[in-house]
């Protein structure tokens, strides 16, 4: 079973993407902001992670520019979702080494074509 | 809703578009008509349609027959169709016609998102094609509030996230307040026309390639009959047909033959001649 990363400062996000994650046959993992996100990949790296980009501590794109560094860190496919719409945001984030995007507010609709669109599932 | 007003909806469906409605299905019925009765200021569903079958109005027939015709769409709607489309069809087509114009329809195309993914990947291709290659774009639909919203180019936050590869978005859209609007370049690709496929007989002809995915699964065994002849009609001899899921041309089967391993796409059969 792959595992999938959640990262999201919010509990609330966390437990919903969980259950929809967790539909859609993914073993889940979560963080709450991306220093946390960055040592469980240290210790086992995920097949997927989903990010928020607002984070305290270390942001999503911080946290996406650190991962890509580590050993082993460019083969999570990262997913950002988030509340962030502007177009420079979605490029920033694609530069970065991001797959898909997903933008706030979502249903299990869209995270699982996400998943899909992004060859996650 | 009463039981003679839900017959009343399933038979006006079912002559004038040949659309299949079950009149057990008064939550269904009631589900669609009830954005209807608040735009038009009727106080109940009831009220609307009393008026409707008293006055015979029209415009307010249509927009109830719209309302029960409306139906889901999603960008590049089931992939694999529109991975076919790409990589060999084509391809394909383009090799055979040269620089004759290459003509796709997109039969039934409701707001849009069908065309439209077309039109994304022509103009994907088009980088890569010689120069002189003619692909030429169109979608009819019976619903002039569906065509109205596909031919605006405006989305919501949901209808992009539905199927639209995220590179898709940034490339071809644009932010408008909280809608999304395709760049000019995409929407003045496809030209459009109403067309209602079981009663107009005027269809244009000679198209390549002719998605009409999910439509005809929600007609009635006449109405399928005789769209399914049309888009024969209007098949070049060589052309492809895109049906939807579960939708197969059994009922004029010898027009067209599936191509194996490709469910869902049928070839047109180029001895196949229709009844004059």
């Amino acid at each position: 079973m792959k595992t999938c990363l959640v990262v999201d400062d919010s509990r609330v996000i966390r437990k919903v993407a969980r259950r929809i994650l967790e539909d859609i046959g993914f073993d889940i993992a979560e963080a709450s902001d991306g220093v946390e996100a960055l040592a469980w990949c240290r210790s086992a790296m995920p097949e997927a992670i989903l990010l928020d980009w607002n984070m305290p501590v270390m942001n999503g794109i911080e946290f996406l520019r650190h991962l890509r560094m580590e050993p082993g860190g460019e083969k999570p496919t990262v997913v950002f979702c988030t509340v962030e719409t502007d177009i420079e945001k979605i490029q920033e984030a694609l530069d970065a080494g991001a797959s898909e995007y997903i933008m706030k507010p979502f249903d299990s609709d869209i995270i699982t074509r996400k998943f899909i669109e992004a060859e996650l599932v | 809703m009463t039981r003679e007003d839900c017959e009343w909806v399933a038979e006006i469906c079912a002559t004038r578009v040949g659309l299949r409605v079950d009149p057990e299905k008064s939550y269904f019925i009631e589900s669609r008509l009830a954005p209807v009765t608040r735009r038009e200021n009727f106080p109940s569903i009831e009220d609307l349609i009393t008026f409707v079958r008293r006055t015979n109005d029209d415009r307010m027939g249509w927009a109830i027959i719209e309302a029960m015709a409306a139906n889901e769409s999603s960008f590049f709607r089931d992939r694999t169709p529109f991975e076919c489309f790409k990589n060999e069809i084509l391809p394909a087509l383009i090799h055979a016609r040269g620089h004759s114009p290459l003509r796709v329809w997109s039969a039934g195309c409701g707001t849009g998102q069908e065309i439209y993914s077309l039109a994304m990947i022509v103009d994907d291709a088009f980088a890569m094609l010689p120069p002189g290659v003619q692909i030429q774009l169109f979608g009819s639909d019976l619903s002039d509030r569906a065509m109205e919203k596909a031919q605006s180019g405006y989305y919501n936050h949901f209808e992009v996230q539905r199927g639209l590869p995220i590179r898709q978005l940034v490339r071809n859209f644009q932010r408008s307040d909280d809608m999304w609007v395709l760049r000019a370049h995409i929407r003045e690709m496809v030209r459009w026309r109403r067309l209602n496929l079981v009663q107009d007989q005027t269809a244009p002809g000679g198209f390549d390639v002719i998605f009409c995915r999910n439509v005809i699964c929600n007609m009635t065994p006449g109405a399928r009959q005789r769209t399914l002849e049309g888009l024969a009609h209007a098949l070049s001899a060589d052309g492809f047909l895109f049906l939807g899921d579960g939708e197969s041309p059994q009922t004029l089967s010898g027009a067209f033959h599936a191509v194996a391993d490709r469910p869902g796409l049928y070839a047109r059969n180029p001895a196949f001649r229709l009844a004059a």
